[in-house]
């Protein structure tokens, strides 16, 4: 899992079947120190979340299609958590 | 999932034979702001897409799936057609 900031949102009328109804979220990549990492990516959204919060991401299919609820879903990534906050021990 | 841009379209005669009757079309990855992100790669289109039409594909074992029971050995399938999208 990865932690990543929800950056847009997308529309696509013409789409595999198995993404009806399913809310499609730009979100970029972070780091521990909330820097970008990496390239912006679609992830099919399974809690609600909406732009410019930080969330959990799944890059992995099963996993993704689990989150949408749809086994065999065509998903490669999905938000599985909204983020209150991330402590990391600078010391360590 | 990632966006791109359809730029081209392959013909492939003689290929692995679950691949018969797929669309293979060359995808250039985009960033939000559509700037190229990487190098262009080829993906089996699963909605009817076409050159010019932004698309978004999948990567990995998933690209297979609309095509179940048929399992063509893809690591990339386009799956949706993209009207619009809008970044914050």
């Amino acid at each position: 899992m990865q932690l990543a900031r929800v950056v847009g949102t997308l529309v696509a009328t013409q789409k595999h079947r198995k993404f009806e109804g399913a809310k499609l979220l730009l979100v970029q990549p972070l780091n521990v120190d909330d820097t970008p990492r990496g390239a912006a990516l679609l992830a099919v959204d399974g809690v609600g979340a909406g732009v410019h919060e930080k969330v959990l991401i799944v890059l992995e299919g099963r996993a993704a299609s689990e989150a949408l609820g749809r086994k065999g879903a065509p998903v490669d990534a999905a938000v599985i958590g909204i983020v209150d906050h991330v402590d990391i021990d600078v010391t360590l | 999932m990632q966006l791109a841009l359809v730029i081209g379209d392959i013909v492939v005669t003689r290929k692995d034979e679950t691949l018969t009757g797929l669309k293979l079309l060359v995808v250039q990855p985009l960033t939000p702001d559509r700037q190229p992100a990487g190098r262009p790669l080829v993906a089996a289109d699963a909605v009817g897409a076409g050159v010019g039409e932004h698309v978004f594909f999948v990567r990995g074992k998933e690209a297979s799936f609309p095509f179940y029971p048929v399992e063509p050995p893809v690591d990339a399938g386009i799956v949706g057609i993209v009207d619009h999208w809008d970044v914050e």
